[in-house]
């Protein structure tokens, strides 16, 4: 059944305000979930005072910050800073978003960090994301054919390219798949929105010959049909993707070989 | 299973028991019956409204006329169906355990087909008057 509480060794408790830097008079707040999975102990909120006036706008900019001059045990994955590797995705005021591309600005204070939902944590703000790369890969994201490849290349006109706008961009950095309420309490059968959405760029894709067969294997009560069109996702999508609108499609393709 | 148990990897655990290549007709005619339901719903409340004020003997008659009676026995038949789908949709998303899953899978099936013919019955033995 869904589990609406967490497991003792699970609750989220109070944790440490570290001190604030002297002499600043620029401070924002921020509540960060921490958990080592070496101490034993349950995961905890930290307190942090970031100098404004010595840090860049983002929130990525101001973890950084603490992880320089406060804590360095601060666990976090980022890695292009500007929103196109996907590796800086968690939880911020509530939102599954990219830390690179939030500003600090833009969210009330305090702000508050906490992993991607629903998915088990490996450390501090890094979640274990295993599953969710499986599922990527059990929709082959790659080109399917049958005839013998051309001598130059796969030949697409501008309209047929044109359908893969929306899709191509994104990232697969989860905020939308760990913000779904039927991914978190179905994730071990339902392939989630991010999955869906790259699914049917290749159902799109003109130059795929194995549109059927990349059908056949959606086709499924959990793989697909999870999904109720809840929007979550293409409201958290940071790239301003809308991937239930994809798996509206997908659903529409399914029907259309039907009826 | 105990998680510590559970050696799989992680792309053994999604591909399962492979797709099951259904739930396409149930999601098409989860919206059909939605959509049948609009028309239907309209005439279920002019319907009820004619009754309002009536004696027995005359909610009777018209309940039992050939063309209220047919449109009461659609209503049945779509809305049962509507509600046997949804209700489907519910338990798979919320029960996990397959004892339970199964129990209220057959549960809902025997409450929607039990209410649906009850509420049939009811109509045709006004419409034959036996």
């Amino acid at each position: 059944m869904v589990e609406i509480t967490l497991p003792k060794n699970s609750k989220v408790e109070e944790g440490k305000t570290w001190p604030r830097t002297a002499h600043a008079t620029h401070l924002t707040e921020f509540k960060i979930y921490r958990w080592n999975p070496d101490d034993g102990a349950n995961p905890h909120v930290d307190t942090y005072y970031v100098d404004r006036d010595n840090c860049g706008p983002m929130v990525l900019d101001a973890l950084i910050w603490i992880k320089n001059n406060i804590d360095p045990t601060l666990t976090f994955r980022r890695s292009c800073r500007e929103g196109v590797c996907g590796s800086c995705a968690m939880n911020i005021d509530g939102t599954n978003t990219l830390a690179c591309t939030r500003a600090m600005d833009e969210v009330k204070t305090p702000i508050k960090i906490y992993p991607l939902p629903h998915q088990p944590v490996v450390k501090d703000l890094v979640p274990d994301l295993k599953n969710f790369y499986a599922q990527y890969a059990s929709i082959e994201p790659w080109l399917h054919t049958v005839t013998p490849a051309p001598e130059k290349e796969w030949r697409q006109s501008h309209e047929e390219r044109n359908k893969l706008d929306g899709m191509y961009e994104c990232i697969l950095c989860a905020c939308c798949s760990t913000s779904c309420p039927s991914y978190w309490w179905n994730s071990d059968r339902y392939l989630g929105p991010a999955a869906l959405l790259q699914a049917n760029r290749w159902v799109q894709d003109s130059r795929d010959e194995a549109t059927g067969d990349r059908l056949d294997n959606l086709e499924d009560p959990f793989r697909l049909y999870r999904c109720h069109t809840i929007l979550n996702c293409s409201k958290a999508c940071p790239k301003g993707l809308n991937p239930a609108k994809e798996i509206a499609t997908l659903k529409k393709a399914l029907v259309d070989r039907q009826v | 299973m105990n998680p510590q148990h559970d050696m799989r990897t992680p792309a053994r655990r999604v591909r399962g028991l492979g797709p099951a290549r259904s739930g396409t007709a149930d999601f098409w005619h989860q919206r059909l019956t939605g959509f049948a339901g609009i028309f239907l719903t309209i005439a279920l409340i002019v319907i009820l409204i004619s009754l309002l004020g009536r004696s027995h003997a005359a909610a009777v008659q018209i309940l039992g006329s050939p063309l209220v009676a047919i449109v009461m026995l659609l209503f049945i038949l779509t809305s049962v169906y509507h509600m046997w789908l949804g209700m489907q949709e519910i338990i798979l998303d919320y029960v996990h355990d397959d004892k339970y899953k199964f129990l209220t899978l057959m549960l809902n099936t025997f409450f929607c087909v039990a209410i649906g013919l009850a509420s049939a019955f009811a109509i045709l033995k006004m419409s034959f008057g036996v």
